[in-house]
């Protein structure tokens, strides 16, 4: 530390890069980090060009991907809006695995790739390497290399069966891919060696079992055969699709069920970043907010730099209100920040509220306070837990109730003594991912009928499904292989049967 | 610690194997919206790619989601006035704020198209799957084949065979001046103070810094002696860039009936037909004037707009037009400075009386001055009197003249076939 506080000569002059300076700031960037406490990957800092941005977009930011028409698309729509000026390129795209992945693009300025160091290397870095979510459901030392994996496997299929059938499988895969996770039960990390190793013999075991559920030649034991009929399959309704169609489908051939195996690992993999954007994109933001100023404070950069470094950083955690023509709902950056900079402050400088709302927090060093809320939580209970009535007083945020028979929306509490409490539980449930996704489980098997299937759709406040719901009923049956139904339940009331006949199969 | 890569030398179409799986899913949709512009565009103008446009639900991946209705809850923030237990008014639409399920950025998108660009080379790839035309033509057609090598420079890398002689050696000198320049200082200083010396110096001590001197000046001597007189960074090359040779002027004429049998269906064969002989051209002419004929009774030059697609209606003489494209070569393209090209398209009908004219006229006028005359028909009829006349002509001219009877789109390639294939022994006519 003496070291670095005894250099105040400046780090670099004009706006352009170069790797040296990118070297220096990195430096001096990651003793301020360390020194605050942060505890990251190795960094993997690598400069890209914006076709290369464009790439990466449409890989969904994996370094390498399996090949999929889906992701052509994607390019093609980020290639065009991109030429034609409708959108700019993220500054940065990082990635959850150690080491921790950065991508710079080479149009930044000096200025820009320091902030985005501090944001991605730093900040992201050390939310992956600390947050539960993203500790028991993904290993970032493996991913790349599953990926590796997922990519040649993919590619053999692609081979020996056709690029046409492994498209099919994947297409109804990625239709059901959000419900291709344990939303309740802890999964079991990813890891190449093991899968691997147990791959073929997955392929062969589960063949067996997938036999013996479908077993048609009679028994001796007639009573034994009786209690099989009258057996409930599954015993417990499945909410993990993906998982049952894996195991379960009758028809599926061995290198089927192993797509559907990847496409639900790479649903796990990005399940956590799905559940923490306001914790993960504040936590960025308030350190690259930061670190910046640290180095303007150790005199390391001049007034320009750091005026320039507040221009983009308001720009980043902005909010439009909801009557702008910018606003597109609220956004996480201005969010997450907003509450990582309160909760530094209650514990800095107390008001008489804060001592009400957060006694445990006031006081208390801001460091440990800060690294406890981003470790043991998710958006929904990050927000229940430090959401404090400071912030929502400056987001004057405000609850509205809509239901669809009434001409009348309600506001049902807003920024005040009495709304506080609800308007937090309200915000709080929005980023509960059970409440934006329906909840689909499989219920029942017709094991000795038809091998029909049902999926049954447990209503969330008289919320119907929306309009692809037949064409995902579609995929569901192309990897079921026989007739599946799903019925909408509200309450104790069917509120509506989706069906989709054998003939339909072929139009998916 | 933290590893800093540069890969911008990295590939940078990583996801052009994704994109080609996107155009090949899509293939239906692109292969119209081509068919399209072909149609739409000046047969002059296929030198750029195609804006494609395909309704966004078409490409739609489906996921489970919730649709609208029931009761939605939602937070916003920016309030100015609203106190709670006011009741707003839905804005008419039912979209709006407040839509119900949280994830309001998604709403109200609407049914925008998916747009995207592909280049030159995959609309033509497109335009020539429907020719049915075997993948070397189609790389004969995208391709130009012929270069002229132009000097483009000098360049520090290179072959033997291409050094620049002046260039090297100017380098070689000025390298060697400045590598020896400190050495050549030091010699010109000792010579300088042993001149003064060997002046007027006698003392012992001065004699053996004279001597000394010349020890340092024969060091100095060799060292400069020792600058490479050419070293490899001194080399110069002549850099030469390949430039597209097409070879000189053609004009093409493109004659075709307009009379009420010919339907809109036909005239957009003959397009296609059209099109790929300009393209042929383009690949191998510099400059290419294109001359539009139409004619039924009589024959008129006009735009191309109004070749393809004013209607016209009456009977039909050929030789009308015949005359007409000679009388225009006669005027403005002397065949000593043009190669003339001609395509006739025609459903076959003509006057009896008329066939035996355009003989004449081709035989005697027109059948020597082209490179190539090709006639199409496009009918599902029976041959007429036009077809046994031209059919004569081909068995006594069968290197200039070409004819082929079309009924469907992918036929037109075997006409085409010919051009290729006499290309080589023509190539150099000029």
């Amino acid at each position: 530390m003496s070291q670095t506080a005894d250099k105040t000569e400046k780090l670099s002059q004009g706006p352009d890069w170069t790797f040296e300076l990118i070297e220096q700031y990195d430096r001096e960037i990651g003793a301020i980090a360390a020194e605050f406490g942060l505890d990251t990957y190795p960094n993997q800092i690598e400069i890209i060009s914006s076709e290369q941005m464009m790439d990466a977009y449409a890989s969904v930011g994996m370094p390498l991907g399996y090949h999929h028409w889906s992701y052509g698309k994607q390019f093609l729509e980020v290639e065009q809006n991109y030429k034609r000026g409708r959108m700019g390129l993220a500054y940065e795209i990082v990635i959850n695995s150690s080491p921790c992945i950065a991508y710079l693009m080479e149009e930044n300025n000096m200025m820009m790739q320091a902030l985005v160091i501090a944001h991605a290397c730093y900040g992201h870095n050390s939310f992956f390497k600390g947050n539960y979510l993203f500790k028991t459901w993904t290993d970032a030392t493996a991913i790349i290399d599953y990926l590796v994996f997922a990519k040649k496997y993919i590619l053999d299929c692609e081979e020996k069966y056709g690029i046409e059938e492994v498209e099919l499988t994947l297409d109804s895969c990625h239709a059901l891919m959000n419900f291709g996770v344990d939303r309740y039960k802890r999964p079991v990390p990813i890891s190449l060696a093991e899968e691997r190793a147990r791959q073929d013999e997955r392929e062969q075991v589960l063949q067996q079992q997938v036999n013996d559920l479908w077993r048609t030649i009679p028994m001796s034991d007639k009573s034994e055969e009786k209690a099989l009929r009258e057996r409930v399959f599954p015993s417990e309704p499945q909410e993990n699709l993906l998982y049952f169609l894996e195991k379960n489908a009758p028809l599926l051939k061995p290198w089927q069920r192993e797509l559907i195996r990847i496409v639900r690992k790479m649903a796990q993999y990005f399940y956590p970043q799905r559940q923490t954007q306001v914790m993960n994109e504040g936590w960025a933001s308030f350190w690259h907010y930061t670190l910046m100023n640290e180095l303007y404070n150790r005199g390391k950069v001049k007034e320009g730099f750091i005026l320039e470094f507040l221009q983009s950083h308001t720009n980043v955690v902005a909010q439009p209100s909801f009557d702008s023509p910018y606003y597109s709902g609220i956004n996480p950056y201005a969010l997450g920040f907003a509450i990582y900079t309160d909760l530094k402050r209650m514990c800095e400088e107390p008001t008489e509220e804060d001592r009400y709302w957060f006694p445990s927090v006031v006081d208390k060093p801001w460091g440990e306070v800060l690294d406890f809320a981003m470790r043991n939580f998710k958006d929904e209970s990050f927000i229940l837990q430090f959401l404090s009535p400071k912030v929502m007083r400056d987001f004057r945020f405000f609850g509205i109730e809509n239901d669809v028979l009434d001409p009348y929306v309600e506001i049902k509490e807003i920024h005040n003594d009495s709304g506080y409490k609800a308007l937090r539980e309200r915000l709080a449930q929005q980023y509960n991912l059970s409440y934006r996704e329906p909840n689909i489980q499989v219920q029942r098997v017709e094991l000795y009928g038809d091998r029909s299937l049902i999926l049954r759709h447990t209503m969330d406040n008289g919320r119907p499904l929306n309009d692809d719901t037949i064409e995902v009923i579609k995929h569901f049956k192309r990897l079921w292989g026989f007739d599946v139904i799903l019925e909408s339940w509200d309450g104790d009331n069917l509120a509506q049967s989706y069906k989709c006949d054998t003939g339909e199969s072929d139009d998916v | 610690m933290s590893y800093i890569i540069d890969r911008r030398l990295n590939g940078k179409h990583k996801s052009s194997v994704n994109r080609q799986r996107f155009l090949r899913r899509y293939r239906e949709h692109i292969r119209k919206a081509v068919e399209e512009a072909v149609n739409e565009r000046s047969i002059k103008d296929l030198d750029r790619g195609e804006q494609i446009t395909i309704p966004k639900r078409d490409i739609h991946e489906p996921t489970f989601g919730h649709g609208s209705g029931g009761k939605g809850s939602i937070v916003h923030p920016g309030n100015k006035e609203f106190s709670p237990g006011d009741r707003i008014p839905k804005p008419e639409g039912g979209q709006g704020k407040g839509a119900g399920n949280g994830d309001a950025s998604h709403q109200g998108e609407g049914e925008d198209d998916f747009v995207f660009q592909i280049s030159q080379e995959e609309f033509l790839d497109f335009v020539f799957e429907d020719l049915a035309l075997p993948n070397l033509v189609r790389k004969n057609l995208k391709e130009i084949k012929e270069f002229n090598m132009k000097h483009a420079g000098i360049v520090s890398e290179g072959t033997p065979s291409k050094l620049n002689v002046v260039r090297s050696m100017r380098n070689a000198y000025a390298r060697r001046r400045v590598m020896s320049s400190g050495a050549r200082k030091k010699l010109a200083e000792a010579e300088a103070e042993r001149e003064a010396l060997l002046d007027h110096g006698e003392a012992p001590e001065e004699l053996a810094r004279i001597a000394w001197l010349d020890e340092q000046i024969t060091l100095l001597k060799q060292k400069i002696e020792r600058t490479p007189f050419l070293d490899t960074y001194d080399l110069r090359y002549n850099h030469h860039v390949k430039e597209p040779r097409p070879s000189s002027k053609a004009v093409m004429f493109c004659i075709m009936d307009v009379s009420g049998s010919m339907t809109q269906e036909t005239k957009n064969v003959a397009k296609r037909f059209f099109i790929l002989l300009y393209l042929f051209l383009n690949r191998n002419y510099e400059k290419i004037d294109v001359v539009f004929i139409r004619h039924h009774t009589s024959a008129k030059e006009v735009s191309e707009e109004e070749f393809f697609y004013s209607r016209e209606t009456g009977g039909t003489i050929v030789s009308s037009a015949l005359k007409l494209m000679d009388k225009i070569v006669k005027d403005r393209y002397p065949p000593d400075q043009w190669n003339i090209y001609a395509a006739q398209a025609s459903d076959g009908d003509n006057w009896d009386d008329d066939s035996r004219v355009c003989k004449q006229v081709l035989e005697d006028d027109i059948i020597d001055i082209v490179q190539h005359f090709t006639y199409i028909e496009i009918t599902q009829r029976e041959h007429q009197s036009l077809w046994r006349i031209y059919e004569q002509i081909q068995s006594t001219h069968p290197k200039s003249f070409a004819m082929r009877h079309i009924v469907e789109i992918g036929d037109i390639y075997p006409v085409f076939r010919d051009l290729f294939q006499r290309r080589p022994n023509e190539s150099n006519s000029r």
